[in-house]
């Protein structure tokens, strides 16, 4: 019995020293453990299955784009068919040092921060609105999504009815002359017309929020002596984070894209042009494919920036965690 | 601190229901009360009333002397506890537990003050710097106390705050529950479904069923003296054994065999409307086995023979259940008990007979016992009302008291 004990405890002692270090061994080697049989076939169907969609976004997606960025590094337009050549970034430097784009890029910025924000404060009420409605909440609901449901265009020429003197009501009601002919109210008449058709998107997007926030907590909230203000800043609005968040990207992103009310109403006179404007000037009605691509790939890195920063500056921060760290 | 009357509360919605009926209730201050019944007895929204969440249809609500229903809740200075704890998930523990008192304006320093000493009651000092996601429940559970009582209100409301935390939890947070309010004396109004709740916790227990209440008294009084069919089948567990019982020549004639009367049930009983057929009650541990009881105690009680069906040995004594033959007793009140509890655990209903007795008793599965019931601790109900027929003057006096 003796005898036999003293190895046992060596061996316990032996296998103590040994795990520590077999442990960061397995994790240095990066070796991955071989598959069996089964994962491998699993991976394989999973691969399988993916397959046609990955193709699809291939063709429709990711085509394009290589496309456009292959032809914005050329200079290629098409009334000159036989200058075509590769210039490398030439065609960006001639895009960001021109006023045009500057002109345009500011307006863009100045619909985008205008728009989304109003959008964020009638759609946050409305989206109260809708979710407080006991009566009739489906007509509510209805009735506050109409102008999303219209096609923009079809949308944009009444307003540009509606704005211009002699057919419309709203020109001889608010301005002597054309509002449409000036810039200040035509960008407000843009950014009017770009709030009223997607303030119900926001909405939307945020009574879904709405409902996450728990009845408790707003009743816990009363009877701590909060204020209905207090309420809403301090208890609905954090936890509603995540989704006002989400609700804010796609709005920004869309914003930024404007393009069909400003062909409707201004056709980018006045320097009401946007980004998308200027690009589609100059890529379809100016056959310069270079320059035209030049600027799509410049919105399509923009808005990717802004994509990353919200996702980056915001994503991760939901509402009860510890800055995404467990403890 | 202060106490708490509702006078002639009532609360109906629009489309006509009742959920809350003409309750009166003193609840003195630094008394802790325990409103207790089955879900949709209206006890939830007595207590959300008496908060502000919920309006009053008709009554007067007053804390401290003061006329309340008018009052937002905000300025009503109670502190609610939630059964979904509602805590801030934004916020961590302690600037949860400040939420109030930022609220009120008082400076930084007096805040972390006041914060760090609840933190200490309730031994949340190192968890102070976390979110409520990374709490376990019984963790969360303090937090909100300590939200309720670092303001020291008038009075706590605690809407079912237990009701969340696994067995074992329950039973330790309801020692803590305790403890703290009897440390600082506040009023405390608690709500709850669980009658083993009611009767460990409070100082007065109210018993509620369909927007009414029943009973209010302490839990020992509601337990031996209740006032209704519904109160006696409420309180206690294992409940109270319920026997369909027919009056005849002044004698109750019962599936345990015929138990005697005394005069003053008799005499109760020869009223014009008294009923022909009653409900008899009796607790678990008012029969022991046979052998076990004494001459002296024999006197007291009559005895019965009944095959047993299972036994449950609890190690201090024996839970035995006998299979009685014979009509069931029936009443509203019985069944709505039993579907409240899952007509399984409702064994009062059933045709099995829950008795306690003396863990001496070498009572076995299969066998035929002779079992002793005391009679001067059973109970009489009229199955049309409910009524207790043995209660005289507010106590239970059994079937022979004269």
């Amino acid at each position: 019995m003796s005898i036999n004990a003293t190895p046992t405890g060596a061996d316990v002692a032996a296998e103590e020293t040994r795990r520590p270090a077999a442990v960061p061994k397995q994790r240095g080697g990066r070796r991955k453990p071989p598959l069996s049989e089964n994962k491998k076939a699993e991976r394989k169907l999973g691969l399988l299955l993916c397959a046609p969609a990955a193709l699809v976004m291939i063709a429709v997606t990711a085509y394009p784009i290589i496309y456009s960025v292959w032809l914005s590094l050329q200079r290629f337009d098409l009334r000159f068919p036989d200058q075509r050549e590769f210039i490398g970034l030439e065609n960006y430097v001639t895009v960001l040092t021109n006023e045009f784009w500057w002109t345009a890029f500011g307006v863009t910025m100045l619909i985008t921060v205008v728009t989304v924000a109003v959008e964020l404060v009638l759609g946050m009420g409305l989206a109260i609105i809708m979710h407080r409605t006991l009566v009739g909440r489906g007509l509510v609901r209805t009735s506050a999504l109409i102008p999303y449901g219209i096609v923009t265009v079809v949308a944009a020429f009444s307003w540009r009815y509606a704005w211009t003197p002699g057919t419309g009501y709203l020109a001889d009601l608010f301005s002597d002359g054309a509002p449409l002919t000036e810039r200040a109210s035509s960008l407000a008449i843009i950014m009017l017309a770009e709030i009223w058709k997607t303030t119900p998107f926001m909405a939307l997007l945020l009574m879904a929020g709405l409902a996450l926030v728990p009845e408790d907590l707003l009743k816990a909230a009363s009877t701590d002596g909060a204020t209905a203000w207090q309420k809403f800043t301090k208890v609905m609005l954090p936890v509603m984070k995540p989704a006002i968040l989400v609700a804010l990207l796609f709005r920004t992103l869309d914003a930024f894209r404007v393009f069909d009310n400003i062909f409707v109403l201004t056709a980018g006179g006045n320097e009401t042009s946007s980004v998308s404007m200027l690009a589609y000037n100059n890529l379809i009605r100016g056959l310069n494919l270079g320059i035209g691509s030049t600027m799509s790939v410049l919105i399509f890195i923009t808005v990717a920036i802004i994509a990353f920063v919200f996702v980056k500056l915001f994503g991760t921060a939901a509402p009860g965690s510890d800055d995404g760290e467990r403890r | 601190m202060a106490d708490i009357v509702l006078d002639k509360v009532s609360k109906s919605f629009p489309d006509g229901t009742v959920a809350v009926q003409d309750v009166d209730l003193e609840i003195a201050d630094g008394e802790f009360v325990i409103l207790v019944g089955p879900s949709g007895c209206g006890k939830s929204t007595t207590l959300n009333m008496i908060a502000g969440l919920e309006d009053i249809s008709s009554g007067e609500l007053r804390i401290a002397g003061q006329r309340v229903n008018d009052k937002a809740p905000r300025d009503r200075d109670i502190a609610m506890v939630f059964q979904s704890y509602a805590l801030y998930p934004n916020m961590t523990v302690r600037e949860n537990m400040a939420f109030p008192l930022r609220l009120a304006k008082l400076d930084k320093e007096t805040i972390d003050r006041k914060v760090d000493e609840a933190a200490k009651v309730l031994e949340l000092t190192s968890l102070l710097d976390r979110k409520p996601a990374n709490l376990s429940g019984g963790q969360r559970q303090r937090v909100a106390m300590g939200r309720a009582i670092v303001r020291q209100p008038k009075a706590f409301l605690m809407d079912e705050p237990l009701s969340n935390l696994d067995a074992k939890l329950r039973v330790q947070m309801r020692t803590v529950v305790s403890r703290l309010q009897k440390q600082l004396g506040t009023t405390t109004v608690y709500v709850t479904h669980d009658q083993t709740e009611a009767m460990t916790l409070g100082d007065r227990v109210v018993i509620m069923r369909g927007g009414a209440v029943q009973q209010v008294g302490p839990p020992q009084e509601l337990y031996d003296h209740p006032r209704n069919l519904f109160v006696a089948g409420f309180i206690g567990s294992p409940s109270m054994n319920f026997l369909h019982a027919a009056v005849q020549d002044g004698e109750l004639r019962t599936a345990l065999g015929t138990v005697p009367l005394g005069d003053r049930v008799r005499r109760e009983l020869e009223s014009a409307d008294a009923p022909r057929e009653l409900i008899l009650g009796i607790r678990p541990e008012h029969f022991e086995d046979a052998e076990l009881v004494d001459d002296d105690t024999r006197r007291r009680g009559m005895e019965f023979e009944a095959p047993v069906d299972i036994v449950e040995s609890m190690g201090s004594d024996k839970y035995v259940y006998f299979t009685v033959e014979g009509e069931k007793a029936s009443a509203a009140e019985l069944e709505e008990l039993a579907a409240d509890a899952g007509a399984a655990d409702f064994a009062g209903a059933g045709g099995n007979l829950v008795t306690r007795l003396s863990a001496e008793s070498p009572v076995a599965e299969g066998q035929t016992r002779r079992v002793w019931f005391n009679l001067e601790k059973i109970h009489l109900f009229d199955p049309a009302n409910g009524r207790n027929l043995t209660l005289h003057e507010g106590r239970a006096a059994g079937a022979l008291a004269d």
